[in-house]
C-alpha cells in the first residue's frame, strides 16, 4: 500500500517535472529568436555607429568610403514608396471591397481568392523578373524594329519611344526601362496580395449590424461601403498599408533583378529617371571587400532600420489612435 | 406566408383572380444615374479583384516566354538542363553540358533543409510556449518581438551572416583545430552561416501560423484533458499539437517555401560557387543567388545568360508554387473542424 503510494507520488512528481522541463525548453526556443535579434541589432549598431554622420545623407555614392553617402538611394527609396502607395492602395482596397462586399459566392470568386493567396507566396525575386519583362522591356514590343513601331509606322531615335502627352512638358517613355516608374509598379504588384489580405481583414472586422442598418434605411451597396464601412475600416486599412509599404523599403531582390543601378550620382528629375535604393546601396557596400565599406553598410542599415521602425511606429500609432472599439 | 393564405375550405378561388396593384417605382431624380453609377462602381471593383489574376498571368507569361526563348537556343538542351550536374553558364564554348541546374538546386535545397532545422524546432517551441504556457501579458510582449524577426530586411540578415555568424563559426573551427586537432575548414562564404540566418528569419512564419492553429483548438478539448488529470505538458503534446497538426504542417511547408525563395541573405553569405555537395561548410550557389549574380553583372536582354535566369526562375517559381498549393491542401483536407 505504502509502496504503491510512493510510486504514485514519484510518478506525479516526474510528470510535474516534465511540465517544468518542457515549458523551459519552449521558453528557451522563444528567447533564442529574440536574443539573436538583440545580437543582430547590437552588431549592426557597434559596426556602424562611427560612420553615422551627416555625410551619409548629404552625399552621393563614392569610391571613397569617407565621402560616400546615401543621398540618391534615399531619394530613390522615398519615390518608390510613394509610387507603390499610389498604385497599390486603390487597386488593393478596391479588390478587398469587392471580395468582402460585392463578390457572389461562386467559382470566379473562389478562383480569385486562391489566386491571391498563391500570389502572396511567390518569392519576391520572381516579381523582379515579372517587372523586368513587363515594365522594363515591355516584351520588346517597343523596340526600334519591334511590332508596335512597325505597326504604327513610326520611327524613333535611340531605344525609347518618347510619347508627348497633351499636358505641357509631360512625356511618356516606352518601354519604362530601368526607371523609378518601373520599380514602383513592380513593388506595387509585390505588395498587392498583402494589401488585399490586410484590407479584407479590416473590412471584415466591421460588424454586420452596421451594414444591415444602412441597407434597412435604403442605402445602396456603394453608399453602405462609402459612408459606413470605409470610414470605420480605414484605420485598419491604413495600418496594413503602412506595414506593406515598409516591406517595400527593405525589399532588395526585385529591384536588383529589374535592374536598379548601384551607382547613381544624381537626384531623379522625373519618374522616368534611373534610380538606386537604400537596400541596393547597402548590398553594394556589403559586397565590397574593404572593411570601411562594410562598416558604412552597417551605418546604412541603421538608417534603414530607423526608417522601418518609424513607419511601424506610425502604423501602431494610427491603429491605437483611430481604432473603433465595438 | 400571409399573402398566400389558403381559404379554410381548401379550394383556391380561381374565378376571381386577385389583381395586385402594380407598384410603379417612383422616378426619383437621379434614380437612373444612381443605378448606373452603382453598376459602374461594381464593375470597377470587380476589375480590381480580377487584376490579381492578371498579375499571375503576367508572371507566367513573362517567365514562360523567356524560358522558351532560352531553350530555343541550340546550345541548350532541356534534358541536360534538368539532369546536368555542371552549372557553368559563362564558360566557353557554350554547350548544353554547362547548363545543368542540379548544383543550384543542391544549394537551394541544402539551405532550405538546414534553415528548417533551425526554424522548425524553435518556431514550434515558441508557438507552444505562446499558446499553452505564456501568460497573456508575456505573450503580448514576446509575440511582437518575435515578429520583428520577419520584418528585418533580408539584406540586413546577409550583413549579419557575413560579419558576425561566419567569423564566429570560423573562430569556433579554429579553436577546434587547435584544441581537438580536428581539421575543419570553413569557407568565408558557406551554406551553414546563410542557413542559420535564413532559419532565424523564418521562425516567425512557423510560430505565428502554428500558434494560430493551436489557439483555434477549442478550450473544451483542453478542459477535457485537464479534467482527466493530464498535466500541461501532456495536454500540449498529446491534445493540442495533434489537433492543430494540419496548421502546423502547413506552417512548416510555408516556411520552407520561404527559405527556398530567400534571396539576399544567401547571395551575400552563401557565395557564388555552384556545386553539388553535402558539406555545409563549403561555398554554394542557390538558384536565387545565381539570378542576382547575373542581374548585377548586367547581362544584356536576349543573351543566353540573360535568358538562363528565367529558366532558373521558372524552376524556382514552380517549386514554391507546388509547396504553397500543398500547404493550402493540407490545411483544407486535414483540418479538424470543431463546432
Amino acid at each position: 500500500m505504502s509502496s504503491q503510494a510512493t510510486l504514485f507520488d514519484a510518478r506525479v512528481a516526474a510528470r510535474k517535472r516534465a511540465v517544468l522541463i518542457f515549458a523551459g525548453i519552449c521558453l528557451f526556443a522563444t528567447l533564442v529568436g529574440i536574443a539573436l535579434l538583440g545580437v543582430l541589432l547590437a552588431d549592426v549598431f557597434f559596426d556602424g555607429k562611427d560612420w553615422l554622420s551627416p555625410t551619409l545623407i548629404t552625399e552621393f555614392p563614392s569610391r571613397f568610403p569617407e565621402k560616400a553617402g546615401l543621398k540618391s538611394a534615399l531619394a530613390g527609396s522615398v519615390v518608390i514608396v510613394i509610387l507603390t502607395a499610389l498604385f497599390s492602395f486603390p487597386v488593393g482596397v478596391g479588390a478587398a471591397i469587392y471580395l468582402e462586399e460585392y463578390a457572389p459566392d461562386n467559382l470566379v470568386t473562389n478562383f480569385i481568392q486562391i489566386n491571391i493567396s498563391n500570389l502572396a507566396g511567390v518569392p519576391s525575386i520572381v516579381y523582379g523578373m515579372l517587372g523586368l519583362v513587363v515594365f522594363v522591356r515591355m516584351f520588346n514590343l517597343f523596340a526600334a524594329d519591334g511590332p508596335i513601331p512597325t505597326l504604327l509606322n513610326v520611327t524613333f531615335e535611340g531605344r525609347v519611344w518618347e510619347l508627348p502627352l497633351p499636358i505641357v512638358g509631360w512625356i511618356i517613355r516606352l518601354p519604362f526601362e530601368r526607371s523609378l516608374l518601373a520599380g514602383g509598379l513592380t513593388m506595387s504588384l509585390l505588395i498587392l496580395p498583402i494589401m488585399i489580405i490586410t484590407s479584407r481583414e479590416a473590412i471584415r472586422a466591421v460588424p454586420y449590424t452596421i451594414r444591415e442598418a444602412a441597407f434597412g434605411l435604403g442605402a445602396t451597396r456603394w453608399q453602405v461601403v462609402r459612408h459606413q464601412i470605409l470610414p470605420v475600416a480605414m484605420p485598419g486599412i491604413l495600418t496594413g498599408t503602412i506595414l506593406a509599404l515598409s516591406r517595400t523599403i527593405g525589399e532588395t531582390a526585385p529591384l536588383i533583378i529589374m535592374g536598379a543601378f548601384t551607382y547613381i550620382a544624381f537626384l531623379p528629375d522625373s519618374i522616368f529617371a534611373r534610380f538606386t535604393a537604400l537596400p541596393i546601396q547597402i548590398f553594394n557596400w556589403v559586397s565590397l571587400p574593404q572593411k570601411e565599406f562594410q562598416d558604412l553598410a552597417a551605418a546604412g542599415i541603421i538608417i534603414l532600420l530607423v526608417l522601418l521602425l518609424s513607419m511601424n511606429g506610425l502604423a501602431i500609432y494610427l491603429r491605437n489612435r483611430l481604432e473603433v472599439k465595438w | 406566408m400571409s399573402e398566400a393564405s389558403i381559404p379554410a375550405d381548401g379550394v383556391m378561388p380561381t374565378e376571381t383572380p386577385i389583381t395586385t396593384p402594380t407598384l410603379k417605382t417612383p422616378q426619383l431624380s437621379g434614380q437612373r444615374n444612381r443605378s448606373f453609377s452603382e453598376r459602374l462602381i461594381a464593375v470597377i471593383l470587380f476589375l480590381c479583384g480580377a487584376f490579381s489574376v492578371l498579375v499571375t498571368a503576367g508572371i507566367i507569361v513573362s517567365l514562360a516566354s523567356e524560358t522558351i526563348a532560352f531553350f530555343g537556343n541550340p546550345e541548350v538542351k532541356i534534358i541536360k538542363f534538368l539532369t546536368g550536374t555542371t552549372w557553368a553558364p559563362i564558360s566557353r564554348p557554350v554547350r548544353p553540358e554547362n547548363f545543368g541546374i542540379l548544383p543550384l538546386i543542391n544549394g537551394t535545397v541544402m539551405i532550405a533543409v538546414l534553415s528548417s532545422l533551425v526554424a522548425l524546432p524553435l518556431g514550434l517551441g515558441s508557438a507552444i510556449f505562446l499558446s499553452e504556457f505564456a501568460h497573456d501579458n508575456i505573450r503580448r510582449v514576446l509575440k511582437p518581438m518575435l515578429e520583428i524577426l520577419a520584418g528585418v530586411p533580408t539584406v540586413v540578415y546577409g550583413y549579419f551572416a557575413i560579419t558576425f555568424i561566419t567569423p564566429l563559426l570560423r573562430n569556433m573551427s579554429d579553436w577546434l583545430n587547435a584544441t581537438a586537432g580536428v581539421d575543419v575548414r570553413i569557407n568565408i562564404f558557406n551554406a551553414l552561416s546563410a542557413s542559420i540566418v535564413v532559419g532565424v528569419m523564418i521562425i516567425p512564419m512557423v510560430s505565428s501560423v502554428s500558434e494560430d492553429a493551436m489557439r483555434s483548438v477549442p478550450r473544451s478539448l483542453r478542459e477535457g484533458a485537464f479534467g482527466l488529470g493530464a498535466t500541461r505538458y501532456e495536454v500540449a503534446t498529446r491534445v493540442v499539437v495533434p489537433a492543430a497538426l494540419s496548421g502546423i504542417i502547413a506552417a512548416f511547408i510555408l516556411a520552407i517555401s520561404r527559405a527556398i525563395g530567400e534571396t539576399m541573405a544567401v547571395t551575400i553569405a552563401a557565395g557564388a560557387t555552384p556545386r553539388t555537395t553535402l558539406n555545409p561548410l563549403n561555398s554554394v550557389q542557390t538558384m536565387t543567388a545565381f539570378i542576382v549574380q547575373v542581374s548585377v553583372g548586367d547581362a544584356p536582354a536576349g543573351s543566353i545568360n540573360g535568358q538562363s535566369i528565367f529558366a532558373v526562375g521558372t524552376t524556382l517559381f514552380l517549386m514554391t508554387l507546388v509547396m504553397n498549393i500543398a500547404s493550402n491542401q493540407v490545411i483544407r483536407r486535414f483540418r479538424e473542424v470543431y463546432e
